[in-house]
């Protein structure tokens, strides 16, 4: 069953089409970049993954809307008003370390989130992340065991990776915030909220980083958010730019 | 009691059997268990493929090399359909595929029991049959392989991952 002209919905895959969408094209960009080789074909991999599941999400948006706009004039039509990632999957790719460090986190989150949804109610979100959990499996291995290697390696690498924790964690709180989108009574049965995330994440993700040797940061107050909102950081809009600008400068173009 | 119509259905399948993929070109799209099911219903073929990943950059090219094959022997009428779930697994991969994977050079993908279990098992370099081999990188050549190392002939080689 197919439910049309659905608003919570339509908004709901954005959200989880965004969040890959973002976090797809910063790994991306370390295409030709990375430390060693391996690792250059580790994260475009994981990077085609996820624009993998983007563009699931968002044909999935576009068929619930009618069709009004396609996953590619969501994709490169939108301003970063209207995008709904969360915040933590725009940040810059920084070092290693960041990139790493972030992926563990949102890969922790993204597998738990999966595994709910996956019995999902709805055809279209049960039938993209049953394909996509299997895929974040790899991804949340790679991660886990990076974080273990570069936490629990060298004191420099120590030190990189403990001060990109301190800035990542500012931005985990905005995983676990339940709007008014997530608990409205259409989506009901379709989704799990992601509060009830929160405790199960927070388990595994600290005892992980503690065997990491890393220090949790003790943040009470100051964590961010405003991405499920369409309020973003400055950075956003320099992606965007870069990957809106064949499309918007030659409409229609195919290659 | 064989009809004409699973005949028919027989048929078909012949046909994407000589459908290669296009990045293991000596494996077909049957082999590889991406073919889902095909129906012939009022002289119309319904082929349902699934693809391996999320992102896999062949499900166009192959919906198309369908359609051409199916085309040039005469089934004018073929729907093409994507099914993400349930999700492909290497369990669908035929004995006769994974024979082929060997034979170029790819180490054919182990059982999956229950789920993706993610113990380090041996993986027997498709060269030389050596267990000495090594886990380079989880992530290779395209998103179905991991990369791994063969200790005795010192040749690096895929391994078609379980999923």
């Amino acid at each position: 069953m197919h439910l049309k002209n659905d608003n919570s919905l339509f908004e709901y895959l954005v959200r989880l089409g965004d969040d890959r969408l973002i976090l797809g094209h910063r790994l991306s960009e370390w295409c030709g970049h990375a430390p060693i080789l391996e690792e250059d074909i580790a994260l475009a991999n994981i990077a085609q993954d996820c624009i993998g599941h983007a563009t699931h999400f968002l044909n999935a948006a576009s068929e619930v809307e009618n069709k009004i706009k396609t996953a590619d004039e969501l994709t490169y039509f939108r301003d970063a008003i209207d995008y709904k990632n969360l915040l933590i999957m725009e940040l810059p790719k920084g070092d290693f370390a960041f990139t790493i460090v972030r992926q563990f986190l949102v890969d922790s989150f993204t597998f738990l989130l999966y595994e709910k949804l996956q019995n999902s109610g709805n055809k279209f979100i049960s039938d993209i992340t049953t394909k996509a959990l299997k895929e974040v499996q790899y991804h949340l291995r790679h991660s886990s065991q990076w974080v273990l290697r570069l936490g629990d390696g060298t004191e420099l690498s120590h030190e990189k990776t403990q001060n990109a924790l301190n800035i990542l964690w500012l931005y985990t709180n905005e995983m676990f915030e339940s709007d008014e989108i997530e608990n409205s009574p259409s989506l009901k049965n379709f989704i799990t909220k992601s509060s009830d995330l929160e405790s199960e994440w927070e388990n595994k993700v600290i005892s992980h980083l503690q065997n990491a040797t890393l220090k949790i940061p003790e943040m009470q107050t100051n964590y961010l958010s405003g991405g499920r909102r369409g309020i973003h950081t400055e950075h956003l809009g320099h992606l965007l730019s870069e990957m809106q600008i064949v499309a918007r400068t030659y409409p229609g173009a195919k290659w | 009691m064989v009809t004409v119509e699973t005949e028919t259905i027989q048929q078909i399948y012949n046909l994407l059997k000589t459908i290669s993929d296009p990045e293991i070109p000596t494996v077909s799209i049957t082999d590889l268990g991406l073919v889902r099911n095909v129906e012939f219903i009022n002289n119309k073929v319904i082929v349902t493929i699934t693809p391996t990943y999320s992102a896999c950059p062949a499900m166009h090219f192959i919906e198309r090399e369908i359609i051409n094959t199916l085309q040039l022997n005469l089934f004018e009428n073929v729907e093409v359909k994507i099914n993400l779930n349930p999700a492909w697994s290497t369990d669908w991969v035929t004995k006769e595929g994974k024979i082929k994977l060997k034979e170029s050079g790819i180490a054919p993908p182990l059982p999956i029991i229950n789920k993706v279990e993610f113990k380090q098992n041996t993986i027997t370099c498709p060269y030389c049959n050596s267990n000495k081999t090594i886990l380079k990188s989880e992530f290779g050549s395209t998103a179905c392989k991991s990369f791994y190392f063969c200790e005795d002939c010192l040749t690096p080689f895929d391994y078609f991952k379980p999923i």
